[in-house]
């Protein structure tokens, strides 16, 4: 009897089922929380969707990338038609590659516009999985009139950074303001300590966690020379409370007014210089400092593109939303608003963008070479490595361990997560 | 079967089926999972491993690539973390709790309200708590290390959830706050149902409050008090969102269920995990039955 009633529901709902496809389609996405996503998302679906005559629904997704993509992989897992669209950490492709769809039908080409390293990253075997949508690069963002006032010049070198911190943090601190900061940066241990590990690593010559080969070369002099000195600025020119500092965190101390350097990605600027922001117009940009005198700069690549995700119902219009998301008109005005930015060569050169953001111009090159994670090596097992990665280090800077010895010990760790000769 | 039976296994039924779906069917499933070697990104490709994953050669225990033995693994280090916690929070919270019964047992104005009151803590959800908490202990703009600092009491403001040396104690008194109350009303519901005349004998012989709380009130407390603790150790052993919450979430503070969600969802290993969650179900069990086991001996020494 319960099959008759199931096959009789079903015959009653088929041709309203028909009736919906036929018409406008809801298309669900997510676009990020940090600093002005949300924002931005809103009204950028929004004008897509009065285009075009479908619908949006914004879908919430924690601040932290570990969090999101262990969301996203949840629901992969159970084939979830929730999402549409969905947003693609530059470290993901890799991991995800099952569960996206090919964008080269819907594109028409237009990849060709953006920058051919991140369409790179974002294909694999042979098929686009996503449009690059915004690209990253670690900065150092700092105080010009404290710099001024202390006269000092923006660092080369963390040597450097470090005196020129402590000597602002103690004379702030001796005017009265009781908890300026020298230094403030991400070192919780999620994905953004790894970012800012990478960056300290490859300054020092110490390498990239794992070579291109898929070879573990984190266990190197410059890699502990590297953690060494990151360590060495915990509860001298940074607070102790850094160990649980991700982005927002540290924005929030620097544009406060309570910290004279940071590291942290574009997005900062534009809010930094916003009228709620207490240091607007005092801000400086550079590239973050090489590690020693022949060391080298080094931002790590971040970035995030935007997919589709197989399990889409309506993956023509989720593709359609895409790519309007990643069109060079949305791009410029994120970049011109909100500092995200662009993937597309030609805007760089925009006078308008240029306006909004200078050091877009001056720190060209470090936005075009910065390094990438070792995701390719590793493929479906970063999120591991990744994770190995920053624990050791948040044990080395929270002075659990040496460098010497918590990078020994990451070496055996990593092989273990590697099971065999090959990722 | 006669039809008496019959009737009782109908009227079973329903209840029976829903047991099945919610507890039996998922537990198997992770038993199952914990023999294979299934990954999150493709169910349907899991083959069946046996124990590997428990014993083998990358598995929970007897590991060779514990280079530092066993409890300076990620996974003994969470077995001890989750020790820790349970047993000094579960601690405190009973004493404290039995305080605040016996003060609340009291007959004074306002008692119903402050009863009321009393349960706030309890009454927010954890995850609420936690990121309250979270604020408050923030090292830069949190009230708690604002009141320490004018007060005089630390020289530099404390990073209470970020320091290793803090985090675990930090975790411990968030909990302790939160369910203090809870342990405060099981224990309130025990001694409201004490029998008057005890008291009423022991005040005609003059007996010291002291000696009528160890000799009366606690020995008939005590069924309801083992009860409370031990639902207080099955939460405590499984803790998971206040860590993930409050703390970096790094080795230092991970729990036994934060090491199961990082191996299932975050590493993407299903088997694996699943292996690790039946391990913390079989060592949660055998605490149960460690603990029901003393509270016994000591009842039959009295």
């Amino acid at each position: 009897m319960t099959f008759k009633l199931k096959s009789a529901v079903l015959a009653a709902i088929a041709p309203i089922a028909l009736m919906a496809s036929a018409q406008a389609a809801t298309i669900t996405i997510s676009c990020g929380s940090v600093g002005q996503d949300f924002e931005f998302c809103k009204k950028h679906t929004s004008e897509w969707a009065a285009k075009t005559g479908n619908e949006v629904k914004l879908f919430t997704i924690p601040n932290s990338t570990t969090d999101i993509l262990a969301l996203f992989r949840q629901m992969f897992a159970a084939k979830s038609t929730d999402l549409d669209v969905i947003n693609v950490d530059v470290v993901w492709p890799g991991v995800i590659k099952d569960h996206l769809v090919d964008l080269s039908k819907y594109s028409n080409g237009a990849e060709k516009n953006h920058f051919p390293a991140i369409v790179k990253n974002n294909t694999v075997d042979g098929k686009l999985l996503a449009m690059p949508w915004f690209t990253d690069a670690g900065l150092l963002y700092y105080r010009k009139d404290l710099l001024a006032k202390y006269n000092a010049k923006a660092p080369a070198t963390w040597e450097e950074l470090a005196v020129v911190a402590k000597k602002i943090q103690d004379g702030e601190r001796a005017a009265g303001n009781n908890d300026f900061q020298g230094f403030v940066f991400q070192a919780k241990a999620y994905e953004g300590l790894t970012c800012d590990a990478v960056e300290w690593l490859t300054s020092y010559n110490g390498g990239n966690i794992v070579d291109a080969d898929g070879k573990i070369t984190v266990n190197n002099p410059g890699a502990v020379k590297a953690l060494k000195t990151a360590a060495s600025w915990i509860g001298t020119i940074a607070p102790q409370g850094v160990l649980n500092y991700a982005e927002e965190e540290a924005r929030g101390v620097f544009q406060n007014g309570n910290a004279a350097f940071m590291r942290n990605w574009p997005y900062a600027w534009s809010l930094g210089n916003g009228k709620d922001s207490k240091i607007a117009g005092k801000i400086g940009v550079s590239a973050l400092p090489k590690g020693g005198a022949d060391g080298k700069n080094a931002a790590t690549l971040g970035g995030w593109q935007l997919a589709v995700s197989k399990y889409s119902k309506n993956q023509e219009a989720a593709a359609s939303l895409v790519m309007y998301m990643t069109s060079p008109e949305v791009q410029k005005e994120r970049a011109i608003k909100g500092s995200y930015n662009p993937t597309i060569a030609s805007l760089y050169t925009d006078k308008d963008v240029l306006a909004a953001n200078p050091f877009f111009g001056s720190l060209y090159d470090v936005f075009t070479n910065a390094v990438p994670r070792p995701a390719t090596a590793t493929g479906l097992k970063y999120p591991e490595v990744s994770a190995a990665f920053w624990n050791a280090t948040h044990d080395v800077l929270s002075g659990k361990t040496s460098a010497e010895d918590s990078l020994k010990k990451l070496e055996g760790k990593l092989n273990q997560v590697r099971r065999g000769k090959t990722w | 079967m006669n039809p008496k039976t019959k009737t009782a296994w109908l009227y079973l039924s329903p209840m029976l089926l829903v047991l099945i779906v919610v507890a039996l069917w998922p537990l198997g499933r992770t038993i199952w999972f914990s023999l294979t070697d299934a990954n999150i990104n493709d169910l349907d490709a899991a083959k069946f491993v046996g124990l590997e994953n428990y014993f083998g050669e990358y598995g929970l225990f007897a590991n060779p690539n514990y280079t530092d033995g066993f409890w300076e693994s990620d996974w003994g280090i969470s077995i001890i973390n989750t020790l820790k916690f349970s047993v000094v929070s579960v601690t405190i919270e009973t004493l404290l709790g039995l305080g605040v019964a016996l003060l609340l047992n009291q007959e004074f104005k306002g008692r119903a309200w402050v009863r009321a009151a009393v349960l706030v803590p309890w009454a927010i959800p954890t995850i609420v708590s936690a990121k309250m908490w979270g604020w408050m202990l923030h090292d830069q703009f949190g009230v708690i290390n604002q009141w320490l600092y004018d007060l005089g009491l630390v020289a530099q403001k404390v990073a209470w959830t970020a320091d290793p040396d803090f985090a675990l104690w930090t975790v411990v008194a968030v909990d302790v706050w939160k369910t203090t109350p809870f342990m405060a009303l099981l224990i309130l519901a025990a001694l409201q149902v004490l029998p008057k005349d005890c008291y009423e004998a022991a005040r005609v012989d003059g007996v010291h409050p002291l000696r009528l709380f160890w000799r009366v009130t606690l020995p008939l407390i005590k069924p309801a008090l083992m009860v409370a603790v031990i639902f207080r150790l099955l939460d405590a052993l499984r803790i998971f969102d206040l860590i993930y919450v409050l703390t970096s979430n790094s080795n230092s503070t991970i729990s036994m269920s934060g090491f199961v969600r990082r191996e299932m969802v975050d590493n993407g290993y299903m088997g694996y995990g699943s292996a690790a969650s039946t391990a913390l179900f079989l060592i949660i069990g055998l605490c149960t039955v460690a603990y029901i086991r003393i509270g016994r001996m000591k009842l039959g020494e009295d």
